[in-house]
């Protein structure tokens, strides 16, 4: 199972992003086989209106299971939704934080999106 | 002629400009309303509402029994209106422009298109003015196709002055493409200056000729003048801050009407305008 986390770094401890569709990047971590790779959301930063559907795009290609961010406009919860991801809302500082709580199986799956179209 | 009047940021004076120069333009004059999130010419305009027309755009609608999720639609929206991501592509209604290119690329015939209301699109007569205006559903973010249509109601070979929204977004780049002339509306202040630079640069991007309207004159500073100047950018009027022309507007009435005095100065701007374009054309005579 790979698990997306939004970000503005490169490792575990960088900031976690609470904005998913204008995250500059993404960690894409894989529980299985314990490494990660990092996702380039750069092109999207500057997108006047659908950053969280090319998020969104961008994860699902890239294999993600689950999304951990800290909050998802309506378009992108529709669009991994659709792609069966579920969106994992999390305040924690940083991916490594994210990532244990992941683990310990506290974070819930969102129901809906919880920010207007245009803070995603 | 088509005119366009413009600035780069909202509250300069643009309507002010568009509503008195079409009341003294003296022949039969279209106004177009392409402010079409705040219209707001038809306060100065009393007339009779002779058409009111819905506007709706064609968003797409996909087959799921015809669609092999091959994802050539989703790649080809420059909007991403429309993506990939399960079994079908979703479409984002609220972002598709209504291009129609993803039926046409559809290799399965899989999307068939419905209309989705957008707006309406009303004609107002008052003496010589037509005004068109654009009026956009409220929480629908879709300025660009309802300029255009209410740019498709344009009658040929009667004068046009097109009220374009505020700034240098594609909602004004879609107004003003396409009209002979424009005049950016600015005041001389370091605000009004910094967005008239970013309004030059999108006019002259798109090769129109332009002049400029300097509303307020007497409040900042001389660098809007400056500017026009170092430039070689017509100034076609000034407009003196004057709070009985605020007052006015306050109140619906045109400047015109309310302060006789300024009739003229409204007819020297059309003189102008005028002038300014007749210059241009014969440049371009002589260039050809
Ligand atoms: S009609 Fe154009 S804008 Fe709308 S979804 Fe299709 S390609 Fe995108
Ligand atoms: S182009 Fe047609 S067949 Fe291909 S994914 Fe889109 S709707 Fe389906």
């Amino acid at each position: 199972m790979k698990i997306a986390f939004s970000t503005s770094g490169e490792n575990l401890d960088a900031p976690l992003d609470g904005r998913f569709g204008r995250a500059s990047k993404f960690i894409l971590y894989d529980l299985e086989k314990e490494y990660f790779e990092v996702i380039d959301n750069q092109q999207n930063l500057n997108a006047a209106q659908g950053a969280g559907i090319q998020a969104a795009e961008a994860v699902v290609r890239a294999g993600a299971n689950g999304i951990v961010t800290g909050h998802c406009g309506p378009n992108a919860y529709r669009a991994l939704c659709a792609a069966g991801v579920a969106i994992y809302n999390c305040e924690a500082p940083t991916v490594a934080a994210a990532l244990t709580a992941f683990r310990a199986g506290v974070l819930l799956p969102m129901e809906s999106a919880d920010v207007e179209g245009h803070w995603v | 002629m088509i005119l366009a009047v413009a600035s780069g940021k909202g509250g300069t004076g643009k309507t002010t400009v568009s509503v008195n120069l079409a009341q003294v333009f003296g022949a039969r004059v279209q106004l177009l309303d392409c402010d079409v999130e705040e219209p707001n010419s038809h306060l100065f305009l009393k007339g009779t509402l002779r058409e009111s027309e819905i506007a709706a755009i064609r968003v797409p609608e996909v087959d799921e029994s015809l669609c092999n999720a091959c994802g050539l639609c989703s790649k080809f929206c420059q909007y991403h209106a429309i993506a990939l991501l399960g079994a079908t592509p979703l479409v984002f209604q609220e972002l598709c422009h209504g291009c129609g290119g993803c039926e046409k690329i559809c290799p399965r015939g899989a999307i068939s298109e419905k209309e989705r209301r957008i707006g309406v699109v009303e004609t107002v007569e008052a003496d010589n003015v037509t005004l068109i205006q654009g009026r956009l559903d409220v929480g629908v973010a879709m300025a660009p196709p309802l300029i255009r249509a209410v740019k498709s109601r344009l009658l040929g070979g009667v004068s046009a002055i097109l009220d374009a929204p505020p700034g240098t977004s594609c909602p004004v780049i879609a107004t003003i493409r396409g009209s002979d002339l424009v005049v950016l509306v600015t005041e001389p202040t370091p605000f009004g200056l910094h967005d008239l630079k970013l309004a030059v640069d999108m006019v002259k991007e798109l090769g129109i000729t332009f002049g400029v309207v300097v509303n307020r004159v007497g409040i900042g500073d001389d660098r809007v003048h400056r500017f026009c100047g170092e430039r070689k950018i017509p100034v076609l009027l000034e407009i003196p801050d004057d709070r009985r022309i605020a007052e006015a507007y306050s109140r619906g009435e045109l400047v015109i009407d309310a302060l006789p005095e300024y009739r003229s100065r409204f007819s020297t701007l059309l003189w102008n305008i005028k002038e300014l374009r007749g210059k241009k054309s014969g440049a371009n005579h002589v260039r050809s």
